[in-house]
Formats: structure tokens, sequence, C-alpha cells
């Protein structure tokens, strides 16, 4: 890693803070990029708007058409991309740097897995099917995808957390175990598809791969919320995992409480993670891959927190771009994520071999 | 030896991982001002009884008291503000700096509103310093030599600015000019600041030479303890380590000085009355 990382001192009174310059300059370039991305993706679709009446409109202009296009059908979709990327981002810099381990993120631990078990299961019951048919219906059945998402993601955690703790967590040992839960929570999905009547697995796999098409304010607004409180909760957090980073025995030396801190950073991410796939299913890698690639732009030792959550907004937002601008064919933004983070995740692995046997 | 005061002390500490007790009825006062070595054959309980004291661990029974205080009673930030620990194998992520490092100590003296004031940056500069890591401050840890490397986990130890400094084996996988360099440090923390020091070493003559006061330990209990010249006999040797050894005094410094002829046991009788064993474990056994 570079080592030209300065820093230089932010002091306000009593209060101050250490402000890593190289991190600050690549967060506010990513956050410039993010704000074009969603400008053009407002702009662009079907029914074109030059950029400067996007804005126009954004700013309370704009005549009742543009209003109606901008504001009701592409600002919710656009919002719900920059808060999933966010959410997930920021989920999977908190996971990684807990577990001390690049792979550690909630898409491979299979607490996405859970999140969509759960998410699955309430669509497929909501949905008048063979079973549980008409049990959970009208209003309900649009809060209970994100409870069934999150309390999924939230059980999937707990199992992880208790079948890995062995006076403290392996980070190894977390994720095969993670890995195998993945595995089993995706053969329950499988089953849930298969039992269910063709129309709700139909609309249930469209939302498994991950689609932003056709999101509202109503799947923005449980992001907004959840981001609210979880986004200042990880950032209190920052302090602890510093400490945490060198070790168990070491950050416990220094103080922190470290059974408090690993719990409340877990819920964080699961919380983070469960939303964000409640809102658009499970958008393959953005967890894994952004905070990763956000660690090398602003060169530090562990996956920045506010850096991963812009740059996880310009993964998706990009992707919802490429699907329905780019593409001549409407697919899926899930699959354009799992498109650069497959190839990333090998290139890792056969990164981390080459290491430990040189 | 007088009674010097103590601020951290065990008494009937018991402590096991679940099956047996690895640390059996313990009662030890660390002496202010000084430098304690623990010493004692793999696996006897030294270093699961400095993180007990140290709270890394609760003990199954029996107390440790700091500054008059049950331990367990005092909040764990509050703790590292009086008593700081390097852990025997701690983990520096890729990439960071030896500037970070060192300020990572400073973590139980800060608030989230309060990340970076300028005693924090002089007293992580003072560690630097200190610790002759100055010139390294914006090298990555992964870098360094071993020794270096040492001397920065010491650094951001120290930049915990506590009077009570535990370090579980501090040299272990130096070579012995590092671990001369590590112990010349500890020597000036204790001598040029007051720190009291308790460190866990393994090897016997670094020990004799660097300690005011040396604890035994065998099986979970201290079998002796006391200065390097009241410990270091040959039949302590003989019955602790199973080491045959004789002690010379060091020329300069009259300190003990240990020197194996062969590994009591592991030597049938009958090669040691034939002079000079082919490959004879001792040297081994010392280190």
């Amino acid at each position: 890693m570079a080592s030209t990382t300065l820093s230089a001192p932010l002091r306000l009174g009593a209060a101050s803070w250490l402000v890593p310059l190289r991190a600050v300059g690549a967060t506010s370039v990513g956050f410039g990029v993010l704000c074009v991305l969603a400008v053009l993706d407002l702009a662009l679709g079907d029914f074109e708007i030059p950029v400067a009446d996007v804005l126009r409109t954004l700013a309370g202009g704009g005549d009742a058409g543009q209003q109606f296009i901008v504001m009701e059908l592409r600002l919710p979709q656009t919002l719900v991309a920059v808060l999933v990327g966010a959410a997930l981002g920021l989920a999977g810099a908190l996971t990684q740097t807990f577990a001390r381990n690049p792979l550690a993120s909630p898409d491979i631990l299979g607490v996405t897995e859970g999140a969509a078990v759960g998410a699955v299961a309430a669509i497929v019951m909501s949905g008048a099917s063979g079973y549980g048919g008409g049990l959970v219906s009208g209003s309900l059945a649009s809060m209970g995808v994100p409870v069934a998402a999150f309390l999924g993601g939230l059980l999937t955690a707990t199992v992880l957390y208790v079948l890995s703790w062995r006076r403290g967590i392996d980070d190894r040992r977390l994720i095969l175990i993670g890995i195998g839960l993945s595995a089993s929570l995706a053969a329950v999905t499988s089953w849930l598809l298969v039992r269910a009547r063709i129309e709700d697995a139909a609309s249930a796999q469209v939302w498994l791969n991950g689609s932003l098409n056709a999101r509202g304010w109503e799947h923005a607004t449980p992001l907004m919320w959840t981001l609210a409180v979880l986004v200042p909760v990880s950032l209190l957090l920052v302090r602890h995992l510093n400490a945490l980073q060198l070790g168990d025995d070491a950050a416990r030396a220094l103080g922190v409480r470290l059974q408090t801190t690993q719990l409340l950073v877990l819920v964080a991410a699961v919380g983070l993670a469960s939303v964000a796939v409640a809102a658009v299913g499970p958008l393959a890698f953005v967890a894994f891959v952004v905070p990763q690639i956000a660690l090398r732009l602003t060169g530090g030792s562990r996956p920045p927190m506010l850096a991963s959550m812009v740059f996880g907004g310009c993964l998706v937002v990009g992707a919802d771009l490429v699907t329905r601008v780019l593409l001549p064919f409407a697919i899926p933004a899930g699959l354009v994520t799992s498109a650069i983070g497959a190839p990333y995740l090998i290139w890792l692995l056969v990164r981390t071999n080459r290491k430990a046997s040189a | 030896m007088s009674t010097p005061t103590s601020r951290l002390q065990a008494s009937r500490l018991t402590v096991g991982y679940g099956g047996a007790p690895v640390v059996r009825d313990l009662d030890l006062a660390i002496p202010d001002g000084q430098v304690t070595t623990v010493i004692g054959p793999n696996g006897c309980g030294k270093s699961t009884m400095l993180r007990t004291m140290a709270r890394l661990l609760t003990p199954s029974s029996g107390t440790v008291v700091l500054d008059g205080e049950p331990i367990t009673s005092i909040p764990t930030r509050e703790i590292a503000t009086r008593l700081a620990l390097l852990p025997q194998s701690p983990i520096a992520p890729d990439g960071l700096l030896v500037r970070d490092l060192v300020g990572r100590g400073r973590h139980p003296h800060q608030r989230w509103f309060r990340q970076w004031s300028r005693e924090d940056e002089r007293i992580v500069a003072a560690a630097l310093e200190m610790t002759d890591v100055a010139d390294l401050a914006d090298r990555p840890l992964d870098q360094l030599s071993g020794g270096q490397r040492q001397r920065a986990w010491i650094a951001m130890t120290l930049a915990q600015d506590t009077d009570l400094m535990l370090l579980d084996e501090p040299t272990t996988f130096l070579d012995l000019a590092h671990q001369v360099e590590v112990l010349d440090l500890v020597a000036r923390l204790n001598r040029e600041r007051g720190r009291t020091v308790a460190l866990v070493l393994h090897d016997l003559n670094l020990a004799a030479r660097y300690s005011d006061l040396i604890v035994v330990m065998k099986d979970g209990v201290i079998v002796e303890r006391g200065t390097p010249a009241e410990v270091f006999t040959t039949t302590m040797l003989r019955s602790v380590f199973g080491l045959e050894a004789d002690i010379l005094a060091d020329p300069r410094t009259g300190l003990p000085i240990v020197v194996p002829t062969s590994c009591a046991g592991s030597v049938p009788q009958s090669l040691t009355t034939g002079g000079t064993v082919p490959g004879s474990p001792s040297t081994a056994a010392a280190s």
C-alpha cells in the first residue's frame, strides 16, 4: 500500500480529529462522480430530459411532464440505487474490518442469502400461493418483505456467530461456515420457489436477480430511515474498529468492550445489508467488492466507511444506468454487479493464495 | 529485599479454559517501579497469568487488584488508562503506518469528538522518539525488521501512557541482537520513565540480566521468586526446566549466566558419562 497517507489534525475548541487527506480527496472525487451519475440516471431513459431541465426540475421548476417523470418515476429509483449502494458498501466495510478479512462480506457470509430467504418467503406467502396463501396481504405484505428480509438476515448472522464462536471469532472459520450457510440457504430459496405458484415464483425470481426496476418511494423510505440510524452508529464504531483490527487481546488491552462492539458492528451490518436486499433483492458482490476498491483508492489500512458508501452508490447507480440505457435489452442490475464482482473475487483468491505460498 | 509497594496484585488466582486449571491458587504482587520477569517452561501458565492480570481472562476464582480495587469493578476503558498490555501476537493490518499504529495506543484517552488532541500528538511523538522509531513513522509496519516492528508495538503500548506495562513475550521470534534491543528499551523505560514493567521471557540469561524480580512458574504455580542471584540455582534449573546447567557469574555485572550442560532426562546416563554428547539438545532447551 502507498506509504503516502498523510493526515492533518482538525481542531475546533476541545474537539479534535485526525483527517486522512488522501481519503478525503478520494471520497470527494467519488461524491462528485456519484452526483454526475445520479443526474445522468435521472436524465437518460426511454424519454430523455436535458440535464439542465433535470436540475431545474429538482429545484422545483420544470413542466408537469418533467415533474412527473423526474420526481415520481426516476428520482425514487435513483435514490434507491444510491442508498442501496451506500448501505451495501458500508455493511461490507464493517464486516470486512470486523473479521479482518476481505472475504468476510455479507454476501459471502450468507447474510444476504438469509435475507433473501426471508423476503422470498414473504413474497410467496403473500401472493395467495399454494401454501400459506392469503396469510399475509395488503399493506402488511409491502411492510412484510423488508421486515422478513431483516429477520432472515439477523437470524443467519446469529447462527453464523454462534457456530463460529470459539473463545473469539476466527476469520477463516467464520468464512467457511458462512459459505456453507449460504449454500444451505440457497437451497431453501430454491425449495420455496419450486413450491410456489408460477406467477409468485416469477416475481420472486426477478427480485432475486437484484432488480432496480420500478422502485418507488415505498422502497426508498425504509432505506432512508435505516441509514439515518445506522450510519451514525457505524461512524461512532470506527474508533473501536481501529483498535479491534490489532487483534482481540490488543483491542481489549486498549479498553475496547469487545463483545459489545462486535455485537453492534454485526447488528449494524446485518441491518444495512438486509434493508438493501429487501429493497432491490440480493445485488451480488457490491458489499464484497466496493470496500476493497475504496480501500485501494484511499490508501488506509482498513476499508473506509464513508468512501465505501460513496463508491457503493456509484457502482449501483452505474449498474442501473448500464441496464436501463446502454444495453439494448433490460437485464436486472444484479447481473451487472456480478459481472464486475465475480472476476474480482477470483483475482483476490489467486492473489491471497500466492501471498500465502510466497 | 524490602517489600516495595504494588499497584497490581493477584491473590489466590485460579484460571482455566474449561478443563483443568492452567494457573492454580497463585499470589503475586508486581512491585512498583521495577522490572519483573516471569519465566518457566512452555505451557506453565505464564501468559495465562499475565493475561488474567490485565483482565483479558476471567479467573475462575481469586481476584486481581489494581490500585486497591478489584479489577472487575473498574470500567474497561478506565483500566486501559492505568495498565497497558502488549499481547503475544498482535495483528497489524496490511499497510498500517507506524505512526497510525502508535496513535491507536491513545484509544482509551480518546472520545469520538476528541480523537487527536495536542496531548495525543505530543505523547505519540514522545513514544516514537523514546523507542527510536521516529524515523520510521511514515513507513508501513510490514516493511520493518522484526526488532523495529516490536519497538513500534512497544511505542503503541507506551502511547497508552500508563505507569504499568505488561509485555507478553516481547522478544519471541527475534534474533539475539533484536532481543537485546527490545530489552534495552524496557530497561530505559523503567529507569528513565519510572515505568513498572512485567514481562514474560524465554531466554534465561536475558531474564537474569534485565530483571529486578524473577518469578519462576511451573505447572500453574509460582515455585520461586526473588532477585536473579537468588533464583538462578542449579537445583531450580533442574527441577523446573529439567535442565542440567552450570551457573557462572557475568564478569561485568556479576549477574548469573546459565550455561547448559545437558538436558536432564532426555539423555541416557551412559551417554553423559562419555564426555561430550553429539547433537545434545541442551542449547535448544535454553532458548
